[in-house]
Parts: structure tokens; C-alpha cells; sequence
């Protein structure tokens, strides 16, 4: 079973599948789509499975040389990776089914497009080889332009448009950069470029043209303003995707690429990230609290959330690295179902102006359950996988800078303010305008994407040691590299009373130990 | 001599080729659209031949004025390879009856392109490209009662004759100067203190071969010949005689200029940038297929110009790597243009037409998709791959500021092949109905050429690389 190439076949079902949904019909589309995502699905449960937590750092490693020239065909993964694509072909089913009646015209390409999209995402995680890597990270552009331009709202040529360049300018100084990384360090395979040590004065530059492309992808403030416009203009599922996903591989390039890559450069220009997620995080949380349609608010909440990602990635610390991954883990499930939230009420009034809703818990009470769930969940509530996520970032942040720790805190509140207006305005209040009120319930068909989601949601809120366990080594292997270049934090945290470490070793480590170092910083 | 001549086939062949189908069409009239067809593409397919078989051989012939070396191999087989394509379509567009002259003015043009390609003499390369111009000028002007196309040959043959004056302005300083109308004699001065006259040899002279490869500044002619030349005419220009003055501008820039670095490397990548930026925006305006298409290339010559512009061997490989993917990619584009005609027969050349034409066609749009993100060079499709060479030969050659400034150009590049896309699938139907197409030997070609273009284009690097290593290595 070990022998299996699980990366290679992750990319080729969903491959021949969106071939096949192109000749099928729309009807029998449908079905080959969800079967392969499900497929999909099903398999990486398999490889996470296999995955052997603390054990390589590089597993299910596949490389065929030659195969194209001066780049190979190298596929492997670590935690990190790992949990992106479990993350990826967990949503996929779901997206599909979220479209299962929402989509009614040209369904067949419909769903070619998610599943290349479903290739694009996993051959972004899997790849080890730097242009293979590019090529997918850029590949990702196409079905995502035709999503946001066939079926999209109103205003959607301009969307596509504007997310195909905005995206397409950043990625290409990457490229630029990746080919002085290939001229210098005479290789295109990650991992080694990973321990590779860049000369100081290029490691800046390097650095520069990724962060144009993956703050363009995070997306930062201030070269956000496509999210809003995609996430407004795509079909229910695009937006899903787009959030859930898509915005990943943004923090997926920091961690994986910039972080190791350019340790000394990520040191002398972390203030621009601590900058930029700081206005980020209280300006976009302002701008989401103003807006009067459900999905440009929720979209200024995901900037507000990856702010605090790129703030926890450079904290430079174990809590601060793992929190921001598991922000962005927390923020794929939780923002995708949001999204689907508003697509399920989308779906009955046709609109997204939250005036027209009011006094949803009468009427759909189940809907009303489950957006709670994860409006508390977009929050930070404690028990959801928000609090997981936000908690450790915002505690690795503190030891790096106790400054932008306040002020990324600020967000939290802000996040609270505006997810518990706008749930106030949808579903609280008096149940006044008829056609609301002859809104239905949740069908089983949208149970079964909310159940799964919440059921996910819950877990990492939980038992978030089933999501650290695997990234913790490779999280290790990150700051240990980081460690050199790390900058003295304001914080100056001590270890703490060994006594209480003795009482927290039983259970979850990880928060456990995070909870000392907060306490000690005191 | 004698033996020169065994060295010569494909040129030897193209040139009685070309007389026997000039001949068949005089004697069997213009109705035996098949047979001089036939006799055409047989001519192409034998030259090809003789140059597969001559492609181990580096030597010069005909006192050093020729060079036939695995460099004119690999561009010839490319011009071949284009011609015939441009032959093959042609039946279907001239509906009222194809002439014979018309294969037969392919088959000189190629003859010329070959010269071009081989040529390692001032007056070799001024005999070929005057070759493939008289043919070039005609076929522009191939529909005589039409006035567009009147009107194009003769805007492409005043701006040729211009162009062609620059050009021998040059050659005559450059012999004045450097004492030889030999690449290597000329080289050898280069080497040497350059002086006024030999700088503005080389200004002359890259300006005209600039005016052929249509890089601005010198590309004023390009869209409106274009626009106004019959549509498989228009395939051919934008294809292989492409191939023919890129490879001969390499030849001149790399052979007969390479010492002096400094005095053309400057002029290349202002050519370069211009070509990038000014194809890039002055497409965006575009209303009809043809001309975007036109600045579509000068846009793509630009990024071959990158390449040429690191002037190394890796440089001059991705210029041929390109060279090829683009003529893949530009006839894949205009056999697409070729399909559209609405339901009286007449040739659809609007944008706005194509409006909603992934649901009347899918599989056009498709193929024409694939075509526009190939040549905006958007991975995964394989138009991706050369643009990488070429930036990656100038990030090589110290000029990161070239390699950024080409690539943040693209993205404007990127805007007007999205836009076509976004009309095709994006756009509510539009009133034309579109009809036409059908032919299996169009269709197989457009389908293939799209396969390769997509994914399946990148297992072909190792094969490429090799070629095109090997064809670069003559130079230097």
C-alpha cells in the first residue's frame, strides 16, 4: 500500500474526471464530479493515515527525472502539506454539492473547472520541484477566471478580470526570482533550496518579488482589493474555494518558500509584514462592519483573518507558526462555510443585501443553528477551531512584539463586532417581509455540506492536536532555521514554573505549553 | 562547386519544385486546385527531407556565403513546416477558386526564408530576403479585387522597399567599414576600436531586419497588412517568415556582430521593450481578430528579442524554442480565424462577433482559448515555457532589469488574450451566426496543435532542448 504514488494519483483523477465531465452531459457531470472528489477525498484520508507524524520530514515522495527537461516531476509532502491538501479535497465534495442546483447552465465545464481546480490546489502543496510548483500556482488563474466569469453575479467580467491580473502581476516577479534562485543555487528542488543559504544582499531582493506575489495571493492590505470583488461575483462554490483554498496557498508560499528560503531577509523586512497585517487587521475589520452585502463582509473577514496569519507566521515562534496554520485551517473551513451560509439564503431570495433578510431563526432554525455555530467560529470563540488558531497565533505574535500583538487583538474584538451584527441582522429580529417568510428550512442535500463542516469545525476546536501533531516537527524545522536571523522579541518570556508543566503533560501539549509561556511573559 | 551543389538540396529542390508548379498551373489552369497543391506540398515535404538528412552536416559553401549547419535546419524545417500549412488551408478560403500562383509564390517565399536562414553573407541575406519579399509583396495583394488587400501590398511593399533601403544602407557601411561582406570578416573588425561608420552599419541594419521581424519601431505595417492580406496569407506572414528574419537578425547579431556586445545589445532590448510593451497595448483597442493577432506578434517578437538580447547560447536556444511554440500557436490561432464565417459564406474577422462563441462552437473557443493563454505565456499551457527561457537567458546574462521589465509587460500582454476569451465565454450570443469549418485536415490540425500547447508540450522539453541546443552550438 505504501508503494501507491497517492500524490500522483490525487492529481489524476480529478484530471481525467474534468475530462470526462467536458463529454458526459451536464446531468451525468454532476455525478462523475462528486464521485472523483469523493474518490479523492477518501484517498488523502488514506494517506493521512499512512502519514507517519515525527517520522521523515519529506513523505510519499515520488520523482521521475528527465521527464521535462531541467525540471523534474517531484511530488512529496510534509504536515503542512499534508493537512493543505486534506483541507483541499475535503472541501472539493462539498463545493460540488453546494452547486448541485445553484449551477444550471453549462454544467459539464462547470465542473471541469473545479476539478482542474482540485489538480491546481493539491499540485501547488505536492510539488517539490520550484517550477513545477509555479506552473500549478499559476494554473490556477484559468479555471478560477472561467468560475468567476460564466457563472458569476452582475458585475463579473470586471471581477475575473481584475482577479486574472491583479494575481497574474504579483506572480510573475516570483518567477523572475525563482530563476535567479535556479542560477544560483544550480537546482530546482525544494527541499534542498530550503537549506540552501542565499547571500544576505539577494535574499532581500528574492524576497521582495515572493512577497509581491504571495501578499497579492494572501491576500495583504493593501493589494486585497480583488478578494472582495471575486468573493462578491463568484458562484456560491468559486467563493468557497477561493477562501477556503486559493488564499492558502498565499501562507503556504510564506512557510514554505520565503520563511526558510530567505530566513535573514524575512528578519530585516518583518516589519513590513507586522506593518501591513496590523493595518489590515483593524482597517479591514472596520471596512467588513460598514458593508451592506453579506458576502464583500465576509470577504473583508478573510483579509482580517490572513493578517493574523502572516502576523503569526512572522513571530518566528513554534505557537506563532503553528497558530497561523491553524488560522489558516480554521479560517478554509469556516469561511467556506460562511460563505455557503449566505449561498443557502442566496439561493431563495436571490439577493445579497442583508436588509432584505431579518427573524431567520423562525423560520429556518436549523440555518440559524448553523451560522451561529460558525459565526462563533469566525470569532474565536473557545471550542471552535477559531480560538485554537487565533489563541496560539496571537500568543507567538506577543513574544515577538507585544505591540503588534494589541493591535492584532483589537481585530479579534472588531471580528466579533461585525460577524455578530451581521448574524444579528440575517437571522435575530422580527420576521416581517413575506417572501423571507416563505423562506424554507435547510434541505438534506445542504445538512450533509453544514454537517461535515461543523463537525470539522469543532474538532479542531476540540482536539486541535489531531492538526498540530502532524505540522509540529516541520514547524520545528522552520524556526530552528529562522533562529539565527530571529530578532529579540519585547516580550522576553521564561519558561515557567516547572511546576505547572508537570500538571499540563498530560493533555495537549501544545496549548498547554502555550499557556506557560503567556503566563511566564506576565 | 559541383560538390556545393549536393549541399544545397533543399534549396535545389524548392526551386525546381516551384518551377514544375508554376508550370502545372500554367498548362492545367487554375482548376487542378488538387494536383499543384499536391506538387507544392510534395516539393515542401522533399525539402524537409534533404534538410533532416543534411542536419549533421557544419560547413560553408559557395565560397562562405552560405552555411548550412543545423541552425538553418532547425529554422528551415519550421519554415517548411508553416508554409505548408498555409498551403493547405488556402482552398477552403478562396471560394471562388484558388490560382495556381498562389502555392507557387509559398514555395519562393520559402526558398527565400531558407536563404535567409543559411545566409553568412551580407549579400546572401539581402538575395533571400528580397526572394521571400517580391513573393511576400504579392500574396498580400493575392485578392486583387479586393481593396483591403490591394491596399496592404501596397503599404507592405512601399514600407518593404523603405525597409530594404535601410537595410543595404547599413550592408554598404558595414563593407565600407569592415572591408568584407563576409559574417566572419566583419566579426573579426567588430573585435576591434568601432567606429562611427561601423555603429551606424549595425543601427541600418538592425533596423531593417527590425522592420521584417515587425519590432517596433519598426512595425507600423504589420497590422494593417495583417488586416488587409487574404486570411491564410496572413497566417503565412505572421509564421514563417517570422521564423526566417529572427533567425537571420540571430545569425547577423551573434555571427556577424557578437564582439560588439555594447552597440547592438542596447539597440535589441530597446527593440525588445518597445515590441513587448507597445504590441501589448496597442492591442487593446483592437476591434478585428486579425489585427490583434498582428500586435499579438509583435508583442511575441519582443520576448524572442529577450532572449536574443542575453546573446548567449542559452538565449539563442530559447529564441528557437520560440520560434517554434509561436508558429504552433499563431497558425493554431489563425486556422481558428479561418473557421469563423457567417451564414452567407463571408469571412468573420469582429471581435464583438465572437461574442458567445463557446456555446455555438465549444470546441473552437476551446481551441482558441488555449491558443490566447498560450501565447500570454499563463502556465500550464505550453506557450509558458519559451517566455521561461527567455527570461531565464537574460536573468543569465546579468540583465535582471530587462527579464523584469519584459515580464510585468506581459501582464498587460495578458489583458487583450483574457479579453478574447472572456468575449467567447463570457459574452451573451451574439446575433452572427456562426457556420463554417468542418474540414477534417483543418480540424486535426487545430486539434493537435492545441494538445500539444496544453499540458502535453512540456514532455516534449527534453526533445526540444536537445534540438535546440544543438542548432544554438553552431554559432558559437
Amino acid at each position: 500500500m505504501s508503494g501507491l504514488p497517492f500524490l500522483s494519483l490525487l492529481l489524476a483523477i480529478p484530471a481525467i474526471a474534468a475530462v470526462a465531465c467536458l463529454f458526459v452531459g451536464d446531468r451525468n457531470a454532476k455525478f462523475v464530479a462528486l464521485g472523483a472528489t469523493l474518490v479523492n477525498f477518501a484517498l488523502s484520508l488514506v494517506m493521512w493515515s499512512q502519514f507517519d507524524v515525527g517520522g521523515a520530514q519529506w513523505q510519499f515522495q515520488e520523482l521521475r527525472e528527465g521527464l521535462f527537461g531541467p525540471f523534474n516531476w517531484a511530488l512529496g509532502i510534509d504536515g503542512l502539506a499534508l493537512l493543505l491538501i486534506v483541507l483541499s479535497t475535503f472541501l472539493m465534495p462539498l463545493c460540488i454539492l453546494a452547486s448541485w442546483e445553484a449551477i444550471t447552465k453549462r454544467v459539464g465545464l462547470y465542473m471541469a473547472m473545479f476539478l482542474a481546480m482540485e489538480v491546481v490546489m493539491i499540485g501547488v502543496f505536492a510539488a517539490q520541484d520550484l517550477l513545477l510548483f509555479y506552473i500549478f500556482f499559476e494554473a490556477g488563474l484559468i479555471p478560477m477566471y472561467f468560475i468567476i466569469g460564466i457563472w458569476g453575479g452582475a458585475n463579473r467580467k470586471y471581477a475575473a478580470f481584475k482577479f486574472f491580473l491583479y494575481t497574474l502581476l504579483g506572480s510573475v516577479l516570483m518567477l523572475i526570482a525563482m530563476i535567479a534562485m535556479i542560477a544560483e543555487a544550480g537546482t530546482t528542488d525544494i527541499p534542498t533550496l530550503m537549506s540552501y543559504n542565499f547571500p544576505v544582499d539577494m535574499q532581500t531582493w528574492l524576497w521582495l518579488a515572493f512577497f509581491a506575489s504571495l501578499a497579492v495571493k494572501m491576500p495583504m492590505w493593501p493589494v486585497h482589493t480583488w478578494l472582495p470583488d471575486a468573493h462578491v461575483q463568484a458562484p456560491t462554490a468559486g467563493s468557497m474555494i477561493l477562501a477556503g483554498v486559493l488564499l492558502k496557498m498565499g501562507g503556504y508560499g510564506f512557510i514554505r518558500f520565503m520563511m526558510p528560503m530567505f530566513p535573514e531577509a524575512s528578519a530585516q523586512l518583518m516589519w513590513i509584514v507586522f506593518a501591513l497585517s496590523m493595518v489590515a487587521v483593524v482597517y479591514t475589520s472596520l471596512v467588513a462592519l460598514v458593508q451592506s452585502d453579506m458576502k464583500k463582509l465576509i470577504a473583508y473577514s478573510s483579509v482580517a483573518h490572513m493578517a493574523i496569519v502572516t502576523a503569526g507566521l512572522f513571530a518566528f515562534n513554534q505557537q506563532g507558526i503553528e497558530g497561523a496554520m491553524i488560522v489558516m485551517l480554521s479560517h478554509g473551513v469556516v469561511s467556506a462555510a460562511l460563505f455557503f451560509c449566505v449561498g443557502v439564503i442566496y439561493d431563495r431570495l436571490h439577493t445579497r443585501e442583508i436588509d432584505r433578510y431579518g427573524g431567520l431563526a423562525v423560520n429556518m432554525p436549523a440555518y440559524a443553528l448553523f451560522f451561529m455555530l460558525f459565526t462563533m467560529a469566525s470569532i474565536g470563540l473557545p471550542g471552535t477551531s477559531g480560538f485554537v488558531g487565533e489563541f496560539l497565533s496571537i500568543a507567538g505574535i506577543y513574544e515577538a512584539s507585544s505591540w503588534v500583538a494589541f493591535v492584532c487583538t483589537t481585530g479579534i474584538i472588531l471580528g466579533a463586532a461585525y460577524m455578530l451584527y451581521l448574524y444579528r441582522r440575517i437571522v435575530f429580529g422580527e420576521l416581517t417581509k413575506d417572501d423571507v417568510k416563505a423562506m424554507p428550512d435547510l434541505n438534506p442535500r445542504e445538512w450533509a455540506i453544514m454537517a461535515p463542516l461543523a463537525a470539522v469545525a469543532l474538532w479542531m476546536g476540540v482536539y486541535p492536536e489531531s492538526f498540530l501533531a502532524p505540522m509540529r516537527g516541520d514547524v520545528t524545522t522552520v524556526v530552528a532555521r529562522l533562529a539565527p536571523a530571529k530578532p529579540a522579541g519585547d516580550a522576553h518570556v521564561s519558561a515557567g514554573k516547572p511546576k505547572a508543566a508537570e500538571h499540563g503533560s498530560g493533555h495537549g501539549e501544545a496549548p498547554a505549553g502555550e499557556a506557560h509561556h503567556a503566563g511566564g511573559s506576565q | 562547386m559541383t560538390a556545393d551543389l549536393a549541399l544545397i538540396w533543399p534549396e535545389l529542390i524548392l526551386t525546381v519544385g516551384g518551377l514544375v508548379t508554376l508550370m502545372l498551373g500554367t498548362f492545367l489552369g487554375d482548376r487542378q486546385v488538387g494536383l499543384y497543391q499536391l506538387a507544392a506540398l510534395l516539393t515542401l515535404g522533399a525539402a524537409a527531407v534533404a534538410v533532416v538528412a543534411l542536419l549533421g552536416v557544419n560547413v560553408t559553401v559557395f565560397s562562405g556565403t552560405l552555411s548550412v549547419d543545423a541552425f538553418g535546419g532547425f529554422a528551415k524545417l519550421i519554415i517548411y513546416g508553416a508554409s505548408a500549412v498555409s498551403i493547405l488551408v488556402a482552398p477552403r478560403f478562396f471560394t471562388s477558386g484558388m490560382r495556381a500562383e498562389y502555392p507557387v509564390l509559398i514555395l519562393f517565399a520559402a526558398l527565400g526564408m531558407g536563404i535567409m536562414a543559411s545566409a553568412r553573407d551580407l549579400m546572401t541575406l539581402y538575395v533571400g530576403l528580397e526572394l521571400n519579399s517580391l513573393a511576400a509583396y504579392v500574396l498580400a495583394s493575392f485578392m486583387r479585387t479586393d481593396e483591403r488587400s490591394s491596399e496592404a501590398g501596397l503599404k507592405y511593399f512601399v514600407l518593404g522597399a523603405l525597409a530594404s533601403g535601410m537595410l543595404l544602407y547599413g550592408i554598404s557601411l558595414l563593407y565600407g567599414f569592415a572591408g568584407s561582406t563576409d559574417f566572419a570578416t566583419i566579426a573579426a573588425r567588430m573585435g576591434g576600436e568601432l567606429n562611427i561608420g561601423l555603429i551606424f552599419g549595425i543601427v541600418f541594419v538592425l533596423a531593417g531586419l527590425g522592420f521584417k521581424v515587425s519590432a517596433v519601431p519598426f512595425h507600423m505595417w504589420t497590422p494593417d497588412v495583417y488586416e488587409g492580406a487574404p486570411t491564410p496569407v496572413t497566417a503565412f506572414f505572421a509564421s514563417a517568415p517570422k521564423v526566417a528574419a529572427m533567425a537571420l537578425m540571430t545569425r547577423v547579431v551573434v555571427d556577424a556582430m557578437g564582439p560588439a556586445v555594447g552597440a547592438w545589445q542596447q539597440i535589441v532590448i530597446f527593440l525588445a521593450l518597445a515590441s513587448i510593451i507597445l504590441g501589448a497595448v496597442g492591442a487593446i483597442g483592437q476591434k478585428n481578430i486579425k489585427r490583434l493577432l498582428a500586435y499579438s506578434s509583435i508583442n511575441n517578437v519582443g520576448f524572442m528579442l529577450i532572449g536574443l538580447a542575453a546573446g548567449t547560447q542559452a538565449g539563442v536556444e530559447a529564441v528557437l524554442t520560440y520560434l517554434l511554440v509561436y508558429v504552433v500557436t499563431t497558425l493554431g490561432a489563425f486556422l481558428v480565424v479561418l473557421q469563423l464565417r457567417d451564414a452567407d459564406g463571408n469571412q468573420i474577422e469582429s471581435i464583438p462577433a465572437l461574442a458567445g462563441l463557446s456555446e455555438r462552437r465549444p470546441g473552437l473557443a476551446a481551441a482558441m482559448a488555449v491558443f490566447m493563454y498560450s501565447l500570454a505565456g499563463i502556465p500550464p499551457l505550453f506557450g509558458f515555457w519559451p517566455k521561461y527561457l527567455a527570461f531565464q537567458a537574460a536573468v543569465n546574462a546579468n540583465l535582471v532589469p530587462l527579464a523584469v521589465a519584459g515580464v510585468v509587460a506581459s501582464v498587460i500582454g495578458a489583458y487583450y488574450y483574457i479579453m478574447i476569451i472572456k468575449t467567447m465565454y463570457f459574452d451573451d450570443k451574439s446575433e452572427v451566426e456562426i457556420s463554417g469549418g468542418g474540414d477534417i485536415v483543418e480540424g486535426t490540425i487545430m486539434a493537435a496543435s492545441a494538445l500539444w500547447l496544453s499540458i502535453i508540450g512540456y514532455l516534449f522539453i527534453p526533445m526540444l532542448g536537445v534540438a535546440s541546443a544543438a542548432a544554438a552550438a553552431v554559432l558559437f
